[in-house]
């Protein structure tokens, strides 16, 4: 208190040029407008997707909807195969997600605390995949997918990403940085490595975990890339892929190409401002630990 | 898996505090009888099988098949045949490819240092202890964790040239309206704006997390010197923050190096091949026109050039390493 008072007095003391007083602190000023530039798509999304064709056809084109009409969520719900596409991105995903958590932490695990012969070599090799850009492999994946007649099912969309070198690097380093001491104790009482690892390690891992989960899942959901090499179909199609087909056949219909994108975006989102921590957390992480 | 934020591993420079990265090798157990040994090799074989069986049988026999297919000619049907350097050659004298390197050089070129600076600019003005903070990191993040199907497919619309929101409120500034994504002078400007609108957020939280590890006893120390905001900012923070900085220059290069969802959405490479780039190039000769092996060997200069870009930043990083 007294500190802060021999501030102020300093402060006056001296000949400071007065500034006209702002309510709040001058920094929104800045970053209000900034802020604004970036949810502005989003807020348009938003908007149109609730838009009438009418309006948005106008030109120039309202920028706010007179009324709230669902109409191009109700054609994308009725015409397309939105729902479809819906299940067939939840499926890849989940079932992406999980693979990776257990294989990783399988995987992981050995490569943190058992000593078998190769281990090294083996570790430096996973390391050096994670560098090999997805193009180099994308035409022989392919290929070996073709091979095992996955090619236009949902296994072709898995199967190369069942489980990540990053989630095994990932959760080793994690599993380094545990204290060995309260597994061993386990040991001692008898429990087996698999009861060790899924009793003790994994339920203190859970940040590494999250980390690995929410990553894989944004990667997964969120690709193109692949699911256009992979697929061919339109009942095998994600998301992603069933909105740019969408988008190209109906280019005219605005609103419901909104409506769709905006299912597309959403669980996404929903996450997102769900686990914001996490996300951001292992999205940081994924750039200052590695 | 293209756009994920896979670790880069550049071996952690000490500031950045990792959890698990420095931490030191388990310590050596002692001597065990051989035929524990063993069964221990034998257990870990199975807990790490499907990771290597993965591992090995979709990233690194795809890259040596790679390498092969590059030397054939490959439709991704009939069996291949045996060219030599053939595609190597036609490449070098492809004015496609030629445009397409220049298209990805010319935005990686603006892509990186505007997305880097943006978000340096950006963090320093979020860290600090002002209302809303929180909700403006949040509005600049969000774009992030868009896909670019997304990004591209809401940008197609705002910037439609007919229907746009953004010809709009320039029809009301009074500005005649643009071409944007089907001008071949604005389009691949207009995908680096978009990837700034979505990537900028990402460096962002990645300098947010660095600024707060910058001790504030040290800038302070440095302000009772008499060090105004700019010295502080040029001899405290950016010193500090350097190894995030060399990790997003990195991570940035490589990402615009290897940009492609968001071409495919928005232009398919269009107009007039204005923003054809590497990627773009490579998935089109392998799974439109069936030129396989001639899509493996560009992809295989691109990896050249991402290895090549890798070593570099990593050599610029050395004389950083020695100071500290």
């Amino acid at each position: 208190m007294t500190a802060r008072l021999d501030a102020s007095a300093t402060r006056a003391a001296l000949p400071v040029l007065r500034r006209p007083r702002l309510p709040f602190s001058p920094w929104h000023l800045l970053l209000a407008p900034l802020a604004l530039v970036f949810a502005a798509p989003l807020v348009w999304l938003l908007l149109s997707s609730v838009m009438s064709n009418a309006e948005i056809n106008r030109f120039p084109p309202a920028l706010w909807p007179s009324r709230v009409d669902f109409a191009g969520y109700r054609y994308v719900l009725e015409n397309a195969l939105f729902l479809r596409w819906f299940t067939n991105s939840l499926i890849v995903s989940a079932v992406t997600v999980g693979s990776n958590l257990l294989f990783g932490t399988l995987g992981g695990y050995a490569f943190a605390r058992m000593r078998f012969t190769g281990s090294r070599a083996l570790l430096a090799l996973m390391v050096a995949t994670m560098a090999i850009p997805f193009q180099l492999t994308m035409i022989p994946t392919f290929l070996v997918m073709k091979k095992l007649g996955l090619i236009d099912s949902l296994g072709a969309l898995i199967v190369p990403s069942l489980v990540t070198p990053f989630a095994v690097f990932l959760l080793r380093q994690f599993f380094l940085s545990l204290p060995r001491e309260l597994e061993e104790a386990a040991w001692i009482d008898g429990c087996s490595r698999l009861r060790v690892l899924f009793t003790i390690v994994v339920p203190l891992s859970r940040p590494a975990l999250s980390t690995v989960a929410v990553l894989t899942f944004l990667s997964t959901w969120n690709d193109l890339t692949w699911p256009l090499i992979a697929v061919n179909h339109d009942t095998t199609y994600t998301l992603q892929l069933g909105l740019t087909t969408f988008q190209g056949q109906h280019h005219t219909n605005w609103a419901a190409v909104m409506a769709g994108n905006v299912i597309t975006v959403l669980p996404v989102l929903l996450a997102f401002l769900g686990a914001q921590k996490t996300f951001i957390q292992s999205v940081t992480s994924s750039g200052l630990k590695g | 898996m293209p756009g994920l934020p896979r670790p880069i591993t550049v071996p952690s420079r000490g500031s950045a505090s990792g959890r698990g990265l420095r931490h030191p090798e388990p310590p050596k157990t002692p001597v065990t009888p051989i035929h524990r040994r063993r069964r221990e090799t034998a257990a870990a074989w199975a807990y790490i099988s499907p990771a290597v069986l993965i591992i090995l049988g979709l990233g690194v026999v795809p890259v040596a098949w790679s390498l092969v297919l590059s030397f054939q000619a490959d439709d991704l049907v009939t069996p291949s045949r045996w060219v030599g350097v053939d595609n190597y050659a036609a490449l070098a004298q492809d004015p496609h490819f030629a445009q397409a390197v220049g298209n990805t050089v010319l935005y990686t070129v603006l892509y990186v240092p505007l997305s880097i600076l943006f978000g340096f600019l950006l963090a320093q003005a979020l860290n600090r202890r002002i209302r809303l903070a929180g909700v403006y990191r949040t509005l600049v993040f969000v774009p992030f964790v868009l896909s670019a199907t997304a990004q591209g497919v809401l940008f197609s619309f705002v910037l439609d040239p007919q229907f746009g929101a953004a010809n709009s409120v320039l029809h009301h500034l009074g500005v005649s309206p643009q071409g944007f994504l089907t001008d071949p002078a604005q389009a691949l400007l207009v995908l680096v704006g978009i990837t700034l609108w979505s990537g900028t957020g990402f460096c962002v939280v990645v300098y947010l997390a660095a600024l707060q590890d910058v001790p504030p006893s040290l800038v302070e120390a440095a302000r009772l010197d008499g060090a105004g905001t700019w010295r502080v900012l040029r001899h405290v923070t950016l010193p500090a923050v350097t190894p995030v900085t060399a990790f997003l220059v990195l991570w940035q290069l490589i990402t615009s190096l290897q940009v492609f969802d968001l071409v495919y959405v928005t232009t398919k490479g269009g107009p007039l091949g204005s923003t054809t780039v590497i990627v773009y190039f490579v998935w089109e000769q392998a799974f439109k026109n069936f030129t396989a092996g001639y899509g493996a060997a560009s992809a295989y200069v691109l990896a050249l050039a991402l290895l090549v870009v890798v070593i570099a930043v990593r050599v610029l990083r050395r004389p950083g390493k020695a100071l500290r």
